[in-house]
């Protein structure tokens, strides 16, 4: 499935590279350690975190991940925003916590290969 | 951010006391320390290892030996995977006159398999001081990552980032005044060299003077700005 399909039932808010939301998104993962992101995720997946700060850019980008999507309405840095925007890497908000939007998409027949 | 020109610019600030605290790594310490005692700086070996909860703990040693001696240890223990220049830059080994001797080509970006109390005890298994780097970060800090600071772990000292106020930190980490505080600049670039810096009321510019004076022996202070 799409980004955009993800964004639409989700109601995520799409925060940076909107134009990139037609990604193809292959599996999700959840996850606050970058290393644990590193060492699991496979390209194309989307990963849901809490961390804000730019680092997160640089392994998403690093795994070919296609999307991060923030939980409790944490905010991203405004330095995220920019790494994010260049790299061409949507970074997407909900409100809801980690538990519930990986119940959703999980419900969207979204799987960790 | 060469050794040449880090011992430069601390010079240029008037600091005595600099460390070098490189992520997971030590290989550039020795030059560093070598050109800081000719400008009168003292330029303690340090390391900044993550650990497994990703929480940053810096340790400073005496001597080089001792900080190469982690250095094995945390090489033994990094999470396995390889520099990508493109995500995270070189990561180089330089010489006094600013010449590439070579690459480490570890991801020293990346965690260990070391708990955070195992990299305090390591650390302080080779006479260092265990300092919880930039406490008021939220990534790779350990209040961050772990909530609160573990009751039984013997952190020498807590650092304060430059991004906050000493008073601010005082009133968001007053649970956490049992520690000696420190401030220092964090620099990963050479304007940031000096940004903030601790005051330190002691004989000698010596690392044991450093831990007396974080213990308050005998009329040392830490004088934060």
């Amino acid at each position: 499935m799409k980004l955009q399909e993800i964004v639409d039932s989700l109601s995520l808010v799409v925060k940076t590279a909107s134009a990139h939301l037609t990604k193809e998104v292959t599996g999700g993962y959840v996850s606050d350690l970058l290393s644990d992101v590193m060492a699991n995720t496979k390209d194309g997946y989307v990963w849901i975190t809490l961390q804000t700060h730019q680092n997160i850019v640089a392994v998403a980008t690093l795994k070919e991940l296609s999307g991060i999507i923030l939980v409790n309405n944490r905010t991203p840095e405004p330095d995220t925003l920019k790494k994010a925007e260049e790299e061409g890497l949507p970074i997407m908000v909900s409100s809801l916590p980690a538990f519930e939007i990986a119940g959703l998409l999980y419900n969207l027949g979204l799987r960790c290969r | 951010m060469t050794p040449y020109r880090i011992v430069e610019k601390a010079a240029s600030l008037g600091l005595n006391i600099i460390a070098i605290c490189d992520h997971n790594s030590v290989e550039n310490v020795e030059v560093t320390k070598r050109l800081a005692k000719e400008k009168g700086i003292n330029a303690i070996p340090g390391i900044e290892v993550t650990s497994f909860e990703e929480v940053h703990i810096v340790g400073l040693f005496r001597d080089i030996s001792s900080a190469l001696r982690i250095q094995d240890i945390v090489y033994d223990n990094l999470q396995p995977g390889e520099n990508d220049v493109d995500a995270f830059g070189y990561q180089v080994v330089v010489n006094e006159n600013d010449e590439v001797l070579g690459f480490n080509n570890r991801l020293l970006i990346g965690a260990t398999n070391l708990s955070v109390s195992k990299v305090v005890e390591t650390i302080h298994s080779f006479g260092g001081l265990a300092i919880a780097s930039h406490i008021d970060r939220e990534g790779f800090g350990i209040i961050g990552q772990l909530g609160f600071i573990p009751p039984e772990l013997n952190l020498d000292a807590l650092e304060i980032s430059r991004n906050i106020t000493i008073d601010e930190a005082k009133k968001r980490f007053g649970e956490y005044s049992r520690f000696p505080w420190i401030t220092s600049s964090d620099a990963h670039e050479l304007s940031n060299i000096g940004k903030v810096s601790t005051g330190l009321f002691m004989e000698h510019s010596t690392f044991d003077e450093l831990c007396l004076t974080l213990k308050g022996a005998e009329g040392r202070k830490v004088i934060l700005y």
